[in-house]
């Protein structure tokens, strides 16, 4: 073992030096970093919500409404295939149940020609079907969701949703969010130094389609009070509904859907000086409002968010331009946070936040400080207890010790991982497997040179009896690591992610390091008596 | 220079004359753990039974009024509320079950937590609040079950390790003491009342960890003696192994409690209860590697037949590995 080559004690010191550079980054405070910044990359250990504190969410998408919205737009677009169909093709008796579509081609001559027209619609642009087509007695066409196509579509939803997000909470200014998706249908929602989170929550919680429906004037107030409607109708909540009722009538088809938007601006109502929203349609959407308007004028129309109603104004002349104004019973900070959702896309798809941390920055700072108080004495006392029993091996352990820490932390940097409460846990279990290894082999040797082995050999049998211990303490250790990361779940895994990290760099510097100084010693030394 | 020694050289303790009481006592401990927890049961935090916690320190005063804070919380009409100190006498934690349907519509777990703050905030100037965690049945049921499962996951795992690296004995007087260390830890929890929450859990995996290095120690040296000295008596063999390995087994406990004492006295208040399991762990874990895992083996009558030379799987790759790291002997 006094054989290391030159090459690789060059190859070790310099794993050594790049392996701690990487620390450097996150031990510097910030505004050195910053200046570090200019010069190269500093990439830096994230600190977790529980340590740095800041407001963690998750949102849950709702994939049953995400199936029922892809329904209903399946029904729309077959209904106005089948209308614009030359000649054009009659149906009948549509019904949605249990997710699928179906409704009957009134004449039964027709059904290959409703075929040709509909299998357009359902296949995706990748060439499979999102919807798998079915002809029941003859005449009745049956259009049930395709596996794939629900997953494709959540999948979809899901990006849009996550950038969607992204673009409402950067709205908010100089947040630093971190948002990831989780499992099919979750989405996190973390930022750092943000404590009270109810105006982020206000605002990625809403979904914000907005839509444009046109009154059931000829609605009977009774059933709209009991929650009917006419064929062809649906009621609707309106809370502030003038006439004292919390429901509206209003038309399901020809209205227009508020998604084709170039701008969303909060603004005063120029006749009540009440806080309203503006918003502008880009030219299609421009084009289908003024149409819209320009056919029902003196008649009343619903402008609805989510489902309920803000207000029903009547159109007093047709709107060209494309620009509209919401007014409903808005304050500044809603209209403000109405027109961000607006502006940055509606969600496809619900989501519902199932949890909430937040964590004060006082109580994360005194965190920090105290935990890094106790990490500092308590490493200084293994230093000295190993300096006191182990002498000159001691020292060498204690050094190893220290640069395992350094690159414990510059892996970590360089991964850019985050370090949590329970990181702490997985970084005191690793530092104890270090020092355990040292230990190991260090009282190897004493008991080599008990049982009258020369120095040089005692060293080499300490290190080779040892390293077996040391192996299968390590393995059993990776082992559970792993498991950790594949079954646990979010700060399970940040122990694990440490854990992996901390046993390669402690069995590299606590043996192979080590070994190269007391080997370099040997050699220069020829020692032949030890304290040990 | 005349270093430290932390054992004595001659040291030769008899541990393995105390076994049986040693299993009985555990046995005892571990059976009252086990109705604690069926009994009183453990005080889960909302991570793992959902609900929410608001976390608040009252900055101007030395103690905080929990009394008066059962009060008013619980007058607000949400149930009553679990109130705790925790770390400071100044720090509290006010645990509530979500309102009813929150699951559906969070605006009502906002509006309870916003209520509750404002209360705060109005009777306690000087209040300070430091934290919310809202969690959804749901999601408290996946993490709990995902705990549990990675918690079970490693433990047989690295048993199975342990039996392959070994014989089948080992792997069985492995996982027997990890669950004994756990069992105790569950016990302390339900004793104490301290709050179970996924910190524990990474503690809990903590202890595990140590306790196995420690197990996996001693077995090392077992195995190497059994191939030594093939006619020793099993117990004797057994006490010369735990004996050879005392003053490593000493100093790598003492090593790692030093920072974990540290941590209960001057780390941060939120861990405490994370400090304090895995500094018992320790305790346990070092006791249990020598009074269960050590001992298990004779009942399982581990001897001289166990790893006999043809047994070339056993010693080898480590040796091996034993080179990788560069000892060439």
């Amino acid at each position: 073992m006094l054989d290391f080559p030159r090459w690789r004690i060059w190859m070790l010191n310099t794993l050594i030096v790049v392996g701690m550079a990487f620390a450097i980054p996150s031990l510097l405070p910030t505004s050195m970093r910053a200046q570090l910044a200019q010069f190269m990359p500093t990439p830096t250990i994230n600190l977790g919500l529980d340590l740095a504190g800041g407001s963690h969410i998750l949102l849950e998408a709702d994939t049953s409404q995400l199936a029922e919205a892809r329904l209903e737009a399946l029904e729309d677009s077959v209904r106005t295939a089948m209308r614009r169909a030359k000649p054009q093709i009659a149906i009948a008796d549509v019904s949605r149940s249990n997710g699928e579509l179906s409704f009957n081609v009134t004449d039964i001559s027709k059904v290959d020609a409703a075929r040709e027209v509909i299998l357009p619609l359902i296949s995706n642009n990748v060439g499979a079907r999102d919807w798998n087509f079915g002809v029941n007695n003859g005449n009745r066409i049956v259009l049930s969701p395709a596996n794939s196509g629900n997953e494709t579509a959540l999948d979809q939803a899901m990006d849009t949703a996550k950038d969607v997000i992204d673009r409402r909470i950067n709205a908010l200014g100089t947040l630093e969010p971190t948002i990831i998706r989780q499992g099919d249908n979750r989405i996190v929602v973390q930022v750092p130094g943000l404590d009270d989170p109810e105006a982020l929550k206000a605002l990625i919680g809403k979904t914000a389609k907005l839509e444009f429906k046109l009154v059931d004037e000829q609605a009977d107030p009774d059933q709209t009070a009991q929650g009917k409607a006419r064929v062809g109708s649906q009621v609707l909540p309106y809370p502030d509904n003038p006439t004292g009722l919390p429901y509206i009538a209003v038309r399901r088809l020809g209205g227009i859907s508020g998604d084709k938007l170039v701008k969303a601006d909060p603004t005063f109502d120029p006749q009540t000086n009440e806080p309203a929203v503006t918003i502008q349609f880009d030219s299609e959407g421009g084009q289908r409002f003024a149409r819209m308007t320009q056919q029902n004028v003196n008649k009343l129309f619903a402008i609805v968010l989510d489902g309920q109603v803000i207000s029903a104004p009547q159109i007093r002349e047709p709107i060209f331009g494309g620009v509209s104004q919401i007014s409903g019973s808005f304050t500044t900070e809603s209209a403000n946070a109405l027109s961000i959702s607006l502006r940055s896309g509606a969600l496809p798809v619900d989501l519902t936040i199932v949890e909430e941390r937040s964590v004060g920055p006082d109580l994360g700072a005194d965190s920090i400080r105290r935990g890094v108080l106790a990490a500092v004495i308590g490493t200084t006392a293994i230093l000295v207890l190993m300096f006191l029993v182990y002498g000159r091996f001691g020292m060498y352990a204690n050094v190893a010790l220290i640069i395992n820490v350094l690159m414990i932390l510059g892996v970590m940097s360089f991964a850019n991982a985050t370090l949590t409460l329970p990181g702490i846990a997985g970084f005191v279990l690793t530092i104890g497997a270090a020092v355990d290894a040292n230990v190991l082999i260090n009282e190897r040797i004493r008991e080599e040179l008990k049982r009258g082995r020369r120095v040089v050999q005692a060293i080499e049998f300490g290190y080779k009896e040892a390293s077996r211990a040391i192996f299968d303490a390590n393995s059993t250790n990776v082992i559970a690591a792993v498991l950790l990361f594949i079954f646990g779940s979010g700060p399970i895994r940040g122990f694990a992610v440490v854990l992996m990290i901390g046993i390669v760099t402690s069995v590299f510097t606590a043996v192979t390091i080590t070994r190269m100084w007391v080997s370099l010693w040997v050699k220069r030394t020829r020692p032949t008596e030890l304290t040990i | 220079m005349k270093l430290l020694k932390l054992v004595r050289d001659d040291t030769n303790i008899d541990f393995l004359k105390w076994r049986v009481w040693a299993f009985a006592i555990s046995l005892v401990l571990m059976a009252t753990s086990v109705g604690l927890v069926a009994t009183k049961g453990l005080n889960f935090g909302v991570d793992f039974i959902g609900g929410q916690m608001i976390r608040a320190t009252f900055t101007q005063s030395a103690t905080a009024p929990v009394t008066e804070l059962r009060e008013t919380v619980g007058s607000l009409g949400y149930g009553d509320p679990t109130i705790q100190r925790f770390g400071a006498e100044n720090q509290v934690s006010i645990r509530m079950k979500l309102p009813e349907g929150a699951d559906k519509n969070p605006e009502l777990a906002n509006a309870m937590a916003e209520k509750i703050t404002s209360k705060l905030k109005s009777d306690h100037p000087d209040v300070r609040i430091d934290g919310v965690d809202s969690v959804s049945g749901k999601v408290s049921e996946e993490l709990f079950g995902k705990g549990i499962l990675a918690l079970l996951a490693a433990m047989a795992g690295v048993s199975i390790y342990i039996w392959f690296r070994f014989e089948w004995q080992f792997g069985v007087g492995a996982i027997w003491s990890l669950v004994h260390d756990v069992t105790l830890t569950f016990g302390l929890f339900s004793l104490t009342g301290w709050e179970f929450d996924l910190n524990i859990i990474a503690a809990l995996l903590t202890i595990i960890g140590y306790s196995l290095n420690d197990t996996v120690v001693i077995y090392d040296r077992i195995r190497e003696n059994l191939m030594k000295f093939r006619k020793m008596e099993m117990a004797s063999l057994l006490n010369l192994s735990v004996n050879e390995t005392l003053s490593r087994t000493v100093m790598t406990s003492v090593s790692i409690s030093l920072p974990l004492i540290v941590l209960v006295l001057f780390g941060p208040d939120v861990i405490f209860g994370f400090s304090m399991a895995m500094a018992f762990g320790i305790v346990v874990g070092t006791y249990s590697s020598i009074y269960q895992a050590a001992p298990i083996l004779i009942w399982l009558k581990v001897g001289s037949h166990s790893f006999v030379p043809t047994d070339e799987g056993s010693g080898s790759m480590a040796e091996r590995i034993g080179e990788d790291f560069g000892a060439q002997p």
